[in-house]
């Protein structure tokens, strides 16, 4: 029976899971979209997992969970480490990649860039307050354009003449694009104009007064996006590095954080015969309102969070 | 009868009730603490793109208003804050409210005698002696808060017993307020400060040290910031902070020349408000072997925004961490605490490593 972990990274867009071994090798994986339902999400990865996991022969020790919703699912499953997915995303990709020096990465909702020096990252920078140009904005322009987002890149490699999309702001590119259709710019020049905005817009927010050096590597559910990986090559006039494993590099790094740690926890797949539910309460006892979230399991209360002060704690025995 | 208010601004309600109490005839309503409801408040009736400073100060007008208030103390310059006071006004006059609304700030400055004017307008019985008398001890309680504060952000991270450094300090406070004079005051700053070192903390040898820089609101008001001190505190950190009342009413002008002389490599001249500050503070952390640096800032704050690339380049030429936040109103803490703990990751990794 050999040793292995789990790493989740659950996103505002997909929800990524793999569960590897001690040599870092990727036993299986799974990518989903998160749907706006965390808790549904989690419950097909896992079954997704446990279809391509042998449990006789690999036993899990740790688990870890990242992305914006790691808190949530940590409670759920009684994962043992808690990591931020900017952490997670280096120590995945300095595993694979010992030389990188900057990590670019786009993923549903937010953007970040990563600068490593001899494999420790030196400085980050991170989208605020606006989730321009991001994997959100793609796939709402592909709905607007009715074509999968998928495809941009095939399409986009026709183009001759990019169309010149404002890369400031997503409102102002969703109507340059409109009016660039209008004007009737061909689909392929349009799709990859939507490609160098975006590329444009990570540089001049999160990009903005960092040191770009090679090796490069592009990741995030966009860099699957040929189109913007070529943008971003065009602009920085570097090669760029696309993993395969790219868009797993979050849950990568969690699984490896998760064994670095030294901790056991007691999951096992039985958790998907268990039913949960969260449910939000305004606390109501003073102006601030908070907004308080419980999560039960089989309908007893496991955890809340949310309360600023003691008045808003919510008693798991008073449930 | 006068029924005065004012904004909130961290613990500094306390000393501005104090001067207002002891110059004025009239009640004092205390702004409440702010919340959700506030900045609810205030961004509804304020400008969108207006920074944050202006929202939490009109939602505080609001809710002392509602509870009865009808004067209201506006202050504030160094930036485009020293003309909020005259739209807050407006705005808070289109609402329906009536009230009389005293702006000290004249030519974007506040020197002790606007002050005195105004405040001579609202009690004819005041005299320059006791306005000065009260004035100076108000002086000397911000003074001392800040000296306080200074140890509580230092060590705060560490203490065994938890939140017993913030009710000592609430004790403090009240205290601060009941004095009878000058000597009361220092003896009762003497008697605390003693407490304070009584307290136990636990210290470890390595412990990270960060320096919080950037403008003066969301540095002071700790809820515009999402408590971004304490969050650190519970990272066991050591946090210095520049920015305080007793700072910005007389210790800025003293260093201007000196900040201005230390950074000469990078600046030749003022930046407007606390620009030329953070590159100085910058500097200095620096030289003082900090850890690392957070920039905090209202979105859309225009002197720090100047002054960021010039931070970038001294960080990048030291080979230095620093992170930027911009603060609006929004409720993603989460957002915050991911960002924050990533820093602190980082931080720490490089500490490690050297």
């Amino acid at each position: 029976m050999k040793d292995c972990y789990l790493g989740i990274d659950i996103g505002s867009i997909s929800t990524k899971g793999v569960i590897i071994d001690d040599d870092n090798n990727i036993i299986c994986s799974s990518y989903i979209d998160t749907n706006a339902n965390p808790i549904k999400a989690i419950k097909v990865l896992l079954k997704n997992l446990k279809d391509g996991f042998d449990d006789k022969k690999y036993k899990i020790k740790n688990v870890g969970t990242t992305g914006s919703g790691r808190k949530l699912i940590a409670t759920m499953i009684g994962a043992g480490t808690i990591k931020n997915e900017i952490t997670s995303h280096a120590v995945g990709t300095i595993t694979f990649h010992p030389d990188v020096k900057t990590i670019l990465e786009i993923g549903g909702q937010d953007s970040k860039i990563i600068i490593i020096d001899n494999g420790v990252v030196v400085d980050y920078g991170m989208n605020t307050l606006c989730a321009a140009g991001t994997g959100a904005f793609l796939s709402s322009q592909a709905k607007r354009l009715n074509l999968d987002v998928k495809d941009f890149g095939d399409i986009a490699k026709k183009s001759t003449n990019p169309a010149k999309i404002a890369a400031r702001c997503t409102v102002f590119a969703e109507s340059d694009l409109v009016h660039k259709a209008a004007s009737g710019y061909k689909i392929e020049d349009i799709v990859a104009g939507l490609g160098h905005s975006v590329a444009n817009n990570y540089l001049n927010n999160v990009g903005k007064g960092k040191t770009i050096d090679s090796p490069i590597i592009f990741q995030g559910g966009v860099s699957k996006n040929s189109c913007v990986h070529r943008a971003f090559e065009k602009i920085l006039n570097r090669d760029i590095i696309v993993d395969e494993n790219g868009h797993l590099m979050g849950a990568i790094g969690i699984a490896i954080i998760a064994r670095r740690e030294n901790k056991e926890c007691n999951f096992s797949f039985e958790v998907l015969n268990n039913d949960f539910a969260t449910h939000t309460k305004e606390c109501g006892k003073c102006p601030n309102n908070c907004e308080i979230m419980c999560i039960t399991k089989d309908n007893v209360l496991i955890d809340s969070w949310g309360n600023k002060c003691e008045n808003g704690a919510i008693k798991k025995s008073l449930n | 009868m006068i029924k005065i208010s004012f904004p909130q601004l961290g613990d500094y309600e306390v000393p501005i009730s104090y001067i207002l109490s002891k110059c004025i005839n009239g009640e004092i309503i205390r702004p409440l603490p702010i919340t959700k409801r506030t900045i609810e408040l205030g961004s509804k009736y304020a400008p969108d793109s207006v920074c944050i400073p202006f929202k939490y100060n009109l939602g505080n007008f609001i809710e002392s208003l509602n509870n009865g208030c009808n004067y209201i103390i506006q202050a504030g310059g160094g930036c485009r804050y020293g003309y909020y006071g005259e739209v807050q006004e407006q705005i808070l006059k289109d609402l329906g409210y009536e009230f009389k609304f005293i702006n000290i700030s004249k030519n974007n400055k506040i020197t002790p005698s606007s002050l005195y004017r105004n405040l001579k307008e609202l009690n004819h019985k005041l005299n320059f002696l006791k306005f000065t008398y009260h004035g100076l001890l108000t002086l000397l309680m911000i003074e001392y808060m800040d000296n306080i504060d200074n140890y509580i952000r230092l060590n705060v991270g560490f203490e065994k017993e938890k939140n017993s450094f913030y009710e000592l300090k609430k004790e403090m406070l009240d205290d601060f307020f009941n004095n009878k004079g000058f000597i009361s005051l220092t003896k009762s700053f003497m008697r605390y400060k003693k407490r304070f070192k009584k307290l136990e903390i636990d210290v470890p040898n390595d412990c990270l040290k960060i320096g919080i820089i950037g403008e003066l609101y969301t540095s002071m008001e700790e809820y515009s910031n999402y408590f971004i001190e304490k969050e650190l505190a519970k990272m066991n950190v050591r946090v210095k902070r520049f920015t305080n009342a007793s700072y910005l009413l007389y210790k800025k002008k003293l260093h201007f020349k000196k900040m201005l002389r230390r950074s000469k490599k990078y600046v030749k001249y003022n930046l407007g408000a606390d620009g030329l500050d953070n590159v100085y503070r910058t500097i200095k952390l620096i030289d003082e072997k900090y850890d690392g640096i957070i920039h905090i800032k209202p979105f859309g704050c225009t002197p720090e925004i100047s002054a960021i690339p010039i931070i970038q380049k001294v960080c990048r030429d030291n080979n230095f961490p620093i992170m930027f936040l911009s603060f609006d109103y929004q409720t993603s803490e989460e957002g915050i605490k991911t960002r924050l703990e990533a820093f602190y990751e980082m931080v720490k990794e490089k500490r490690n490593n050297t």
